[in-house]
């Protein structure tokens, strides 16, 4: 069993470090189509540094973005995957280990004393987003979200009779007050019902889905489209400083919810898109889903 | 739009040519400073103690960055060079352009009225710089030269970077009272007017 220990610890900091380095190939070429299409001098200027920045971080191995982020895991842990304890610990020696060798920036902070803890783990840090579902291989998402992209969540608990409308006025209103803050092109993410707390995960969740994965809801893809069409209109641009393209995609994800509330949770997730997917087998082997 | 080479010390004819769109590459020293050194260097000058800020900061390039660094082999090296986001700043700029002189600030996300209006009176500018661009902005560092008061912790002590045509920085705010984010998000919020009615 300490060998899967290890296999996990190893197998984790290697998504850590393959994220640090490398977003996956669907933002990567959003971002060129991006630049290819941009007319505005000073877009394509943004545009051309931020597609030549993810060469050079991924050819030198210079993370993408001093803010290296919050380490964000996750976990859907099959039933009969065959370790379950210890796994918090597993991912917060993976990441004093991640924050030591990369290096990645040491960014957790108690809130009351300002102190850092020096190595990315502290109360509830890793954040951790526990699944159990049947099987027995452990899948395990990595996101690493810089501040200035989480600081312009949103969460909007809308009364129902806005419907529709109110959703979408919510997430165009989002963005505007998000403006040059979230590091544009940012992807969207929509969590749409649930409660609060669901509403906003759902809206993180919805960021980690490939951009050129079409919403199975035929209905959702339209709305998704027409968001996108609706935010780039405003000509915000990257970096808010003008241009075509202020978001790369927008995504949709919802749930059911009570009849008197209507929430909608906005999460903006800033162009150094950094997450990895991997699935470990019982045996502890690792198959990197992303970045490819 | 023009795209500049500008060497540190910069003058205030180097400031004045620039323009909102134009592109600037920068040589030479770059002096990091964000919440902390800003709040430090300006009690210090309240009190009538400029001198014991440790950088002369007339004609500097003043960068909102928090680097990431490393001692290897008893020398310090930069590992990430991206930009801070400079509106955190906003209250405080002003009268740290007009105590130290600084003709230039590099950072993301822009500045807003107050500044605009010091950047015009005082001869300085806003270069923005694309955010998250930390790879290539890590290798334009040629070397640490010092750092200064690294009891406010690594990210917030004062760097001091020699670079070498660090960019690209766009000019967002200018010497002539333009703000480009300023008039972009203006713009945007016009134009919501119309989306909304589509909605």
């Amino acid at each position: 069993m300490s060998d899967l220990r290890e296999s996990l610890i190893n197998g984790v900091f290697e998504m850590m470090k393959l994220a640090a380095f490398n977003v996956p190939d669907d933002v990567k070429n959003a971002l060129k189509r991006a630049y290819e299409i941009e007319d505005n001098p000073v877009a394509k200027a943004n545009l051309g540094a931020i597609v030549r920045n993810l060469e050079v971080a991924s050819t030198e191995r210079i993370p993408i973005c001093q803010d290296t982020g919050t380490p964000t895991f996750f976990v859907e842990l099959g039933e009969d995957f065959p370790l379950k304890a210890g796994l918090r610990e597993i991912i917060e020696q993976a990441t004093v280990k991640a924050t030591q060798e990369i290096p990645l920036r040491p960014n957790a902070v108690n809130p009351w004393t300002y102190e850092n803890s020096g190595n990315n783990v502290g109360r509830f840090v890793p954040i951790i987003h526990w699944e159990v579902v049947p099987g027995d291989e452990l899948k395990i998402t990595y996101l690493a979200k810089g501040g200035g992209s989480e600081n312009t969540s949103k969460l909007y608990m809308l009364s129902p009779v806005l419907g529709l409308k109110g959703i979408k006025k919510a997430v165009i209103d989002a963005v505007v007050e998000a403006g040059p803050k979230p590091c544009p092109p940012i992807i969207v993410g929509v969590g749409v019902g649930g409660g609060a707390d669901m509403a906003m995960k759902l809206a993180k969740k919805a960021t980690l889905r490939r951009l050129d994965d079409k919403n199975p809801d035929p209905k959702l893809a339209e709305l998704e489209e027409e968001l996108l069409h609706k935010i780039n209109s405003l000509g915000l641009g990257p970096m808010g400083l003008g241009g075509k393209t202020y978001a790369l995609a927008v995504k949709i994800e919802w749930a059911h919810k009570h009849p008197a509330s209507l929430p909608v949770g906005i999460s903006t997730l800033c162009w150094a898109a950094r997450k990895s997917i991997a699935v470990f087998k019982p045996d502890g082997s690792m198959k990197v889903l992303m970045p490819p | 739009m023009a795209e500049y080479r500008l060497k540190t010390p910069l003058s205030e004819e180097d400031v004045r040519q620039l323009k909102v769109g134009d592109i600037v590459y920068i040589s030479g020293i770059i002096v990091t400073g964000r919440d902390q050194v800003h709040r430090r260097a300006l009690e210090l000058a309240a009190k009538g103690e400029k001198d014991k800020v440790p950088v002369n900061l007339e004609g500097a390039v003043l960068y909102h960055c928090g680097p990431i660094v490393k001692k290897v082999d008893g020398e310090w090296k930069i590992f990430g060079f991206g930009p801070t986001t400079s509106a955190r700043m906003e209250s405080v700029e002003a009268d740290f352009i007009k105590e130290f002189g600084v003709r230039a600030i590099i950072g993301k996300g822009g500045m807003f009225e107050r500044t605009t209006q010091a950047m015009k009176e005082y001869g300085a500018v806003y270069l923005a710089h694309p955010g998250g661009v930390s790879a290539v902005a890590t290798k334009s560092v040629k070397r640490v030269i010092d750092v200064h008061w690294l009891d406010l912790g690594t990210p917030e002590a004062m760097w001091v970077v020699e670079v070498e045509n660090f960019g690209p920085t766009m000019v967002a705010i200018d010497s002539h009272g333009n703000n480009l984010f300023l008039d972009v998000m203006n713009k945007a919020k016009e134009k919501v007017q119309e989306v909304y009615k589509t909605l």
